[in-house]
């Protein structure tokens, strides 16, 4: 069966500055791989490069057996692959409604139309109503998006990562800056709107990397040194020596 | 979920209700355009009403890369000006060979030469969105208009190109000759661009427009590319400017260089961004403020210039959403009903405020008086009473009004502030304020 996402040999190079070495990378479809590492170890920039915010140096990136190194973002995401951002992402004078329609929009195959009603499409009208009441958000839908609590922000950020119906979802640090509490409500989310998608994440938080992943990835300096269950991860003493290590004293 | 009839109604109600508002709306200002003429029927305001008229078809197509699209351009003009050319060498050809264009269709025209100018120089200008397309539309703005001296036959040089209104085929016996049939004709189209617009704000592309303003680079993550949707919006933009540059060709019979240049491009800015460029209706609001003024002041005063400028700063300095956004904060507040809290704070801050105006524009004129114009002598007449530019006692009042007006209106501001606070609290409580 063909991977999900395959890696191959990626480098990405700013400069003379080496961000990403020799990175190699494979998630089977419907897992879900968390991609752990210490600060400043490319985990970011990774993201970007399989979602095609920025073009790796050499090196191959395939979504589904299908070549996306150096398509742009749009194409990756037309092809089925959908990220959220580290840093809060949303169209901030527009209410939470319109946020996650625009996100229905493309899959819904509307593109550009100049000559429909927006709001007399049934099928988006639908969606967005389900989209909003998955992530809980559905009573907030005419605030704008820049009003929200922080929370709320997230949320409305993972629903607008799903909201195209895309098979390969990426979510970058979702529960980063929340309380315990709104971290337990965003693991439980987006494990029920992952269901049946394959979820590459990437998060400090290691209750939630353990508790969501069912293989776990460790990127050090811009390489992979280890990949597999939370188990392996877990006894891995490379990983313990690089990272976990690093956590325990 | 598969009851999509729970979340969907209530939205479909609201959504209807808006309708039956918004044909409301719509109605009344076709009305009001009819009527309009009835109850001003003389030549000047039929003139002024028609200007009005072009100029709102103009900010509401600049709107639609400012507002919409987050995109800030300083050569609109290139497009209005060369719908203008398109229109009066339509009218020409179609004279000299006798084709059965009517005048009422000729504006189409127009459309047609913006949209294809924005269609070929757009794709190159919408790469880059904020600075870059700034000086972009700068530069190819200063290329038109400087080659519009040059291409003679094309614009017709300094003394532009001249046309004939009457010489198409006449329409329900009208000849538009007369201005009260301009008016008419302006209306209409008037009526047509501004529900057209409109309708485009409302469909999937108008709604990714306003998601490129808001976050380009999400926009990307979405399926959309947002240069694509620039692009796009810059093509529209260009089709209704030209339809406005049309119908100015055809009220006044000609078209030349001065259409395509610098100073349409800032008016039409101003217009939009002192209207308020977060809501539909700002445009409108800013291009009939801004032609009423400027017919209004350019006979009054020689610096009227000057107080564009100062009215500029202060919409920016103060008010950056514009009228319709000082108008849009009442909003939760009448919603609320404790708009009747502020009301009585600006009758209060209205007095010592209007004694400023008037001694920061006795000011002005005495200096411009003194100044620039001395040729005219020393006697200037404000609101209906003579002051002697020279005389120390004008110079002496003008200073006294200002600094007299200031603190007080200083005082009346912070009531107006407070006031404010406390309506927005209550309006708050009541839930009409997120």
């Amino acid at each position: 069966m063909t991977a999900a996402i395959e890696i191959r040999d990626v480098e990405k190079r700013f400069g003379n500055v080496g961000i990403i070495h020799g990175l190699n990378l494979s998630v089977a479809k419907g897992e879900r791989h968390a991609v752990i590492g210490p600060n400043g170890a490319g985990k970011s920039t990774t993201f970007n490069l399989i979602s095609g915010h920025i073009a790796p140096t050499s090196g191959e990136i395939r979504l589904n057996g299908d070549l996306i190194s150096g398509l742009r973002p749009f194409e990756i995401n037309r092809r089925g692959l959908s990220r959220s951002f580290q840093i809060t992402n949303v169209f901030a004078r527009m209410t939470v409604w319109e946020n996650v329609r625009c996100a229905v929009l493309w899959a819904t195959g509307h593109r550009y139309a100049f000559w429909k009603n927006v709001d007399d499409l049934p099928e988006v009208r639908q969606r967005t109503a389900e989209i909003l009441d998955d992530i809980n958000l559905f009573h907030r839908r005419d605030v704008p998006a820049g009003l929200l609590t922080y929370a709320e922000q997230r949320e409305l950020e993972i629903g607008i990562t799903i909201a195209g119906g895309a098979d390969v979802i990426m979510l970058d640090e979702p529960t980063a800056g929340m309380s315990h509490a709104e971290t337990e409500r965003a693991v439980a989310l987006i494990r029920r709107l992952t269901e049946g998608r394959t979820l590459v994440i990437v998060e400090h938080d290691m209750s939630v990397v353990f508790g969501l992943a069912d293989r776990i990835s460790v990127l050090v300096y811009g390489h992979i040194i280890a990949s597999g269950s939370p188990d392996e991860i877990r006894g891995n003493p490379k990983v313990k020596e690089a990272y976990l290590g690093e956590e325990a004293t | 979920m598969t009851d999509a009839a729970r979340p969907a109604s209530p939205i479909a109600a609201t959504a209807r209700s808006q309708d039956l508002k918004f044909y409301a709306i719509w109605l009344i200002a076709a009305i009001g355009l009819v009527a309009l003429p009835m109850i001003f029927p003389s030549g000047g305001s039929l003139t002024s009403f028609s200007l009005i008229g072009i100029s709102i078809i103009f900010a509401l197509s600049y709107n639609i890369l400012l507002g919409q699209t987050g995109l800030l351009s300083f050569g609109h003009a290139v497009y209005y000006g060369l719908g203008g050319f398109a229109v009066v060498h339509m009218m020409n050809a179609a004279a000299a060979h006798g084709w059965p264009i009517p005048l009422p269709f000729i504006p189409l025209f127009g459309g047609l030469g913006g949209l294809c100018f924005a269609a070929v120089i757009g794709w190159v200008m919408t790469r880059r969105a904020g600075t870059v397309f700034a000086m972009i539309s700068l530069g190819i703005g200063e290329l038109v208009a400087s080659s519009s001296l040059i291409l003679r036959s094309l614009f017709g040089g300094e003394s532009g190109i001249t046309t004939d209104r009457t010489a198409l085929p006449h329409m329900f016996g009208w000849t538009f000759g007369p201005q009260i049939q301009i008016y008419y004709l302006i209306a209409f189209w008037v009526m047509i661009a501004a529900i057209a617009m409109y309708a485009l704000t409302r469909t999937p592309f108008g709604r990714i427009c306003n998601a490129v303003r808001d976050n380009p680079e999400r926009v990307e993550f979405i399926g959309y590319d947002p240069h694509v949707v620039r692009y796009l919006a810059c093509c529209f933009s260009g089709l209704f400017a030209g339809i406005a540059g049309g119908l100015t060709a055809i009220n006044f019979e000609i078209a030349n260089s001065a259409y395509l240049g610098a100073v349409q491009s800032g008016l039409v800015l101003f217009a939009t961004f002192i209207g308020g460029t977060a809501y539909f209706f700002g445009p409108i609001l800013g291009a009939i403020l801004v032609t009423y003024l400027q017919l209004g002041l350019t006979s009054l005063t020689s610096v009227w210039q000057l107080y564009f400028g100062i009215i500029f700063i202060g919409i920016v300095m103060f008010s950056p959403g514009g009228i319709a956004g000082i108008l849009m904060m009442h909003r939760p507040l009448i919603r609320a009903g404790t708009l009747r809290t502020v009301i009585p704070s600006y009758l209060i801050a209205l007095l010592p405020t209007l004694v400023l105006i008037c001694g920061v524009i006795l000011g002005i004129e005495t200096i411009a008086r003194y100044t620039a114009n001395q040729g005219e002598g020393n006697a200037i007449n404000l609101f209906g009473i003579p002051f002697n530019a020279t005389a120390p006692s004008t110079w002496i009042v003008a200073i006294a009004m200002i600094v007299g007006g200031y603190l007080v209106a200083r005082l009346t501001w912070r009531r107006i502030a407070e006031a404010w606070d406390r309506a927005t609290t209550g309006a708050r409580d009541r839930g009409y304020l997120a």
